[in-house]
């Protein structure tokens, strides 16, 4: 396994996803002779795991079951270590798209943060392409690491540990996209600006503020930059239920039972089996949103260098 | 270091995209080919051997010439109003007529002094405010100056392209939707896909800008063929159809129950095209019957809007030999691409009965849910899998299917929206209109099915429904 190439079965030293059950799942490292605990009861890595197709079915201590799941960028999303705020695959995927990365791509990158981001971009620009990634935060830098290493995609990334405002991405001329994710990233405009090909490329920049990203469109437009494009892209996720509503008692059902006018009246209706106008309620499956849902991760500027 | 990377330039036979302001046309690079897009006519012969990304004016004799950049020549005092209070609309602001404005511009006086000549006779341009006279000069210099600029295709551009300019050949697939099938279904290079789309090749496209060229895709075709009108706008290398195969849906059947056979083929794709009049896409096959017809070039398949361009018809006199010969060459053509044909479906079977692939993209005009029962058959598990639908209400039955097969977790029901912004100093705000619709996905991942206790992973899935919904009746019907 690596998170740019799919393995079938489950080896020492993988990374892998325990699914418990509907958004609860959990990484873990699988070593010989380590347990891991679920509320489910005891892995044991040697017997349970190692050897295993990805996609298994695992039967823990106590009898409850998990799946173990191969890792994917965005698997790893949802369950690394916070060291920071994280992007989501919903921008990811919208910044990935836009900045128009494919195997080859050079990428820059800062903040490194978490590595949310640098798990798919390395993913995208693999195998031949290259992910140059900034963090100002040695600790971070030195985590993000360790990770890449892990999780077997080294020879992708290159961490720089210094201040990408003051010291831009450490490279020039040679990125097809750049990407900002720093509280003040109209600061290194002009590093992204060398760090691209001469012939050009494409940038983005992330912020939470509106005022942030106006500083970002001017300095962007000063730095010769076109195609300047500011946007914002929200997830509405939707649960599938069946609702039952009430039919109301208009003193109609004594009287004619098949005048309702509703769909759920005609017996042929097959859609419906569940509807019974006796016990007075229809049935129907509804795509129903959260009742709260994210409303604003931040704004994504994007424009060319030509 | 790649072919088609930025600093790539523009060559005779390349699949470029023409852009003005936020309007896209897909061409073909060719010689002494008129173009006409955005009410402009133009030739392409100057373009060749510049860099993509280079913007042009269209000149006299509809040539193109690389634009200078040009310092804006304001350097005269603002003079500017402060509120509108006394602006009247009397319709007689502007002192130039229409006839002189014709003249102008049969003069072949630049845009750019067109615009200059409008401002210095607008009475009222002065007494507009600072950010009206901006709005003003925009409008103006989108009118009267012709600036094209021609880029490399790529998904971004092109899904964006097709949204605005035939959302009904890709069934209202929003680029931000399509940008999320590809992260969910984890497309990368080296992967085993399967693509089942009728978005005329965009999706199927999207996938192969992803991979690279590494790895392999079937992609499964209703019909007699493959649509890919909008994968050759693309411009891929060569060796990136090398492991593309298809296979049509009418056989799948046959293949899960292995009663599957090549002696008989889905319908020639010439004949099933033209009844797919309607998808402007054309597959390969047909593309080829066209070029033996003696239509101009591929150019007009690829044109997202035939009826804009003027074809340029040439009437050689016909070779009554020439076309006897090419009849016998036809048949012989016909037979090879025959075996041909049974010998990639032999291919594209073998690799679909590994029951391994890597992933599986769907976004079609069908119902999902008996494609997704089938298909899934076909992916490893621990594998992601992405439904397109252009409407919510079938992906909500396909859940329930699912759901009832077992086999899958992590299912999720999702959207997004997409709203786009002005930013400018002191006039930041979101933009007037955003899209109503970009269609709904269905994702989840494969896990291994264990035959027979898929009852038990149903009665999971009725646990987990059970709850809320009992929830729901509760909140929403207070009784």
């Amino acid at each position: 396994m690596s998170f740019v190439e799919y393995g079938d079965t489950i080896k020492d030293g993988d990374t892998a996803i325990v699914f418990l059950g509907h958004e609860s799942m959990f990484p873990v490292k699988v070593q010989h002779g380590t347990v891991t605990q679920t509320k489910y009861g005891v892995i044991r890595h040697s017997t349970d795991l190692i050897g295993k197709r990805y996609g298994s079915k695992v039967i823990c201590s106590k009898g409850g079951w998990v799946f173990i799941l191969h890792p994917t960028p965005e698997l790893w999303t949802m369950n690394l270590p916070h060291r920071t705020q994280i992007l989501y695959s919903t921008d990811i995927s919208i910044i990935t798209m836009m900045l128009e990365l494919k195997p080859g791509s050079i990428v820059c990158e800062s903040g490194t943060g978490s590595g949310s981001l640098s798990h798919a971009l390395i993913r995208t620009v693999a195998p031949s392409g290259h992910l140059y990634t900034v963090e100002f935060h040695q600790q971070r830098a030195q985590k993000a690491r360790d990770e890449f290493r892990e999780h077997g995609v080294e020879h992708l990334v290159t961490v720089t540990n210094q201040d990408v405002c003051k010291n831009g991405f450490g490279v020039s001329n040679i990125a097809d996209a750049v990407f900002l994710d720093i509280p003040s990233p109209w600061e290194a405009i002009g590093h992204a600006k060398s760090a691209l090909k001469a012939e050009g490329g494409r940038i983005c920049s992330f912020s939470p503020c509106i005022e942030q990203v106006q500083r970002t469109c001017l300095a962007m437009e000063e730095y010769g930059f076109t195609e300047i494009n500011t946007l914002e892209i929200l997830l509405r996720v939707y649960n599938v239920r069946t609702v039952s509503l009430q039919i109301p008692d208009l003193g109609k059902a004594a009287e004619d039972n098949s005048s309702t006018g509703l769909d759920s009246s005609n017996p042929s209706h097959q859609g419906n089996p569940c509807a019974n106008l006796q016990q007075g309620t229809v049935q129907f499956k509804s795509g129903v949103p959260l009742r709260e849902v994210v409303g604003h991760t931040g704004y994504l500027t994007f424009a060319t260098k030509s | 270091a790649m072919e088609g990377g930025p600093g790539a330039r523009i060559r005779e036979g390349d699949c470029a995209v023409l852009k003005r302001d936020e309007v896209f046309k897909a061409v073909s690079v060719l010689r002494r080919r008129k173009i006409i897009f955005e009410k402009q006519w133009f030739y392409l012969d100057n373009a060749i051997g510049h860099i993509y990304g280079t913007t042009f004016e269209v000149t006299s004799g509809g040539n193109l010439q690389p634009k200078q950049e040009v310092e804006e020549a304001t350097t005269d005092t603002k003079e500017a109003g402060t509120d509108n209070r006394n602006i009247v609309d009397d319709g007689k602001s502007q002192k130039l007529t229409h006839d002189d404005i014709k003249a102008l511009k049969d003069k072949g006086i630049k845009g750019q002094e067109i615009v200059q000549q409008l401002i210095e006779n607008s009475t009222t341009f002065r007494d507009k405010t600072e950010f009206a006279q901006d709005k003003y000069i925009k409008k103006k210099k989108k009118k009267y100056e012709a600036v094209i600029t021609i880029v490399k295709p790529s998904t971004r551009i092109l899904s964006t392209m097709y949204y605005a300019r035939e959302p009904g050949k890709i069934n209202h697939l929003r680029y931000d939707t399509l940008a999320q099938m590809l992260t969910l279904g984890n497309v990368h290079a080296g992967n085993k896909m399967i693509v089942m789309e009728t978005c005329a090749g965009l999706v199927l496209g999207a996938v192969m800008e992803r991979m690279g060229g590494y790895g392999s895709i079937i992609q499964m075709y209703p019909g007699g063929g493959p649509v890919r009108a909008a994968t050759s706008c693309f411009g891929f290398p060569k060796p990136f159809f090398d492991n593309l195969h298809e296979f049509p849906l009418s056989k799948v059947q046959s293949l899960l129950s292995g009663t599957f056979t090549t002696e008989t083929l889905p319908a020639e794709a010439e004949e099933n095209a033209l009844v797919e009049e309607e998808s402007n896409g054309l597959s390969e096959e047909k593309q080829t019957s066209l070029q033996e017809t003696e239509e101009p070039a591929p150019e007009t398949l690829m044109e997202i809007s035939p009826t804009e361009e003027q074809d340029t018809v040439d009437n050689n006199a016909e070779d009554v030999e020439f076309k006897e010969n090419k009849e016998k060459e036809n048949v012989r053509e016909k037979q090879i691409k025959q075996w041909e044909r049974r010998k990639k479906l032999k291919e594209a079977a073998a690799l679909l009965r590994e029951k391994n692939a890597d992933g599986l993209i769907v976004a079609s005009k069908f119902h999902p849910t008996p494609l997704l029962l089938s298909l899934l058959e076909f992916v490893a598990p621990s594998r992601p899998f992405v439904v397109y639908c252009q409407y919510k209400e079938p992906l909500l039955e396909c859940y329930t299917k699912l759901r009832e097969r077992g086999g899958v977790i992590n299912l999720k029901l999702s959207e997004t929206w997409l709203r786009n912004y002005q930013v400018l100093p002191d006039r930041s705000h979101p933009k007037l209109t955003m899209s109503g619709g970009g269609g709904y996905l269905l994702s989840g991942i494969t896990v291994i099915l264990e035959k027979g206790t898929s009852d038990s992973s149903s009665s999971e899935a009725l646990k987990m429904e059970e709850p809320s919904s009992k929830r729901c009746k509760l909140q929403d019907l207070p009784c």
